[in-house]
């Protein structure tokens, strides 16, 4: 069964997910992958505002494909999240609570989910077409520039994604590795 | 037919045919792939292994009958040319009309532009996709063979070349191989097809590994002592237990594919290049 949250996150509903627990989110997610976060931390590092509130917030790590004319959005699924590792606890110092990508993280980024009670959520890779389905409405917010890496507020219902990190500092794809290794 | 037995093909029909592939590509994946997922779907010992898959499995149905790319990451646009040698290419320049074909695939197709113009100070995206990497081999004949497999960030940043010596022998490659995969774990979007090169040199071990991926998954090298070692890969690699998308489980690799070439007496180079579960590529013949 999949647990129903919805955005803004708080410390309440971080604190009731475990590394292993199905979601399904509504609500806003932003967007943001490599090229933004290079500009969102750079902002931070000058003590400049954000073009966006990330306070209780989950960012989404993707680059869309481009909407057909009447849908929202085109295909839509994680990137790969290591390239946001160096950039990441920065954002959940200033208010960051979610993530959601694919692939392990560092063991920085992991500290930072204890430190600062965020959470690390892996959508399926390469499953685009499908969780596009989830996305309702898209707007770009900032850095149009970018094209598919623009920070965009997507609107979602019942978006699914796994709890791969929790705030305890569990790990879902170590976990996942231990029980299946055969030798 | 032109004259000296030489057969014409205007470059006009190099970018239509390039146009069509890139769209095609990106949105139906291969019916051997979603054979292989099918079957693991009833093998699969996770629960949430078996999940995930079935809900690849539907995503890549959705592509297919919506028309829409199975991946956001539309990859950089790997063009693979046969040019029998017997061809003469009219009515203009050839790698530009093979470009002008992505151009007008990615953005009459809405598939995503992930190219920047510059590696390391200005990465601006170039807005259309561009530049393809364009590979030719020339072959006997008046055919022209078109290959389109886009190519995916997060499979490709998971590649290696490791310059081993003739000592290491087959389980100096095995032991390669079984850990780029491993190291790769759930960011290459398991599961993966893994394209392993052979021999040749720096450079062309790693073209062998990524034309491996060209491969049907289920074909095997048609040599009996390399289909026996990609056997024994997959195996090895299916015991690592990452699983579809790294949650856990026996399914981390469909297929690998190997392909091997002659090589210096001092030297034995190996590559590996993955590819995710959408792994797409499409071929037609001019």
């Amino acid at each position: 069964m999949a647990i129903e949250i919805s955005t803004p996150l708080t410390d309440e509903v971080v604190a009731r997910l475990k590394a292993g627990d199905n979601v399904r989110i509504s609500g806003v997610l932003y967007t943001a992958r490599d090229a933004a976060h290079k500009r969102l931390v750079a902002l931070l590092a000058e003590g400049k505002e954000l073009p966006m509130d990330i306070r209780g917030q989950i960012i989404y790590y993707v680059g869309p494909a481009p909407a057909r004319p009447g849908k929202p959005i085109g295909s839509a699924g994680p990137t790969t999240s290591y390239r946001m590792d160096s950039y990441a606890p920065l954002l959940m110092e200033d208010g960051l609570k979610g993530m959601i990508g694919k692939g392990s993280r560092s063991q920085a980024v992991r500290d930072a989910m204890v430190r600062f009670k965020a959470v690390y959520f892996a959508a399926i890779g390469g499953a685009g077409a499908l969780l596009a389905k989830c996305v309702k409405a898209s707007e770009i917010v900032a850095y149009e520039d970018l094209g598919p890496e623009a920070i965009r507020k997507l609107t979602v219902e019942g978006f699914p994604a796994v709890v791969v990190n929790d705030m305890y500092g569990n790990d879902l794809y170590e976990e996942g590795v231990r029980r299946y290794r055969i030798g | 037919m032109g004259c000296n037995g030489l057969r014409e093909i205007h470059v006009s029909d190099v970018t239509a045919a390039m146009k069509k592939l890139c769209v095609s590509a990106n949105c139906n994946v291969p019916r051997e792939t979603i054979g292989a997922l099918e079957r693991a779907v009833e093998t699969e010992e996770s629960p949430v292994g078996r999940e995930v898959l079935k809900q690849i499995l539907e995503n890549h149905r959705i592509a297919r009958e919506e028309g829409v790319p199975a991946c956001q990451d539309t990859g950089v646009a790997m063009v693979f040319l046969e040019v029998g040698q017997d061809v003469h290419f009219v009515g203009g320049d050839l790698y530009a009309a093979i470009n002008e074909g992505v151009r007008q695939g990615y953005t009459e197709g809405y598939l995503r532009k992930s190219l920047v113009n510059d590696p390391l100070f200005k990465r601006v995206n170039t807005g259309d996709n561009t530049p393809a990497m364009i590979y030719v081999d020339i072959v006997p004949g008046t055919n022209v063979k078109i290959t389109v497999a886009p190519k995916g960030g997060g499979a490709e940043n998971m590649s290696g070349v490791a310059m081993l010596t003739p000592a290491a022998g087959v389980e100096g490659v095995k032991k390669f191989v079984v850990e780029r995969v491993q190291k790769a774990g759930s960011n290459p979007c398991p599961p993966v097809v893994v394209g392993v090169g052979i021999g040749g040199t720096f450079d062309r071990v790693a073209l062998l590994a990524k034309k491996a991926l060209l491969r049907p998954v289920g074909s095997h090298n048609p040599d009996p002592v390399y289909a026996k070692l990609e056997e024994e890969l997959l195996t090895e690699i299916n015991n690592l237990g990452i699983g579809p998308q790294g949650f856990g489980g026996r399914t981390t690799a469909l297929a690998v594919n190997i392909e091997y070439a002659p090589c210096h007496i001092a030297s034995m180079p190996v590559a590996v290049n993955l590819n995710c579960h959408v792994g797409p590529h499409e071929t037609v013949v001019l």
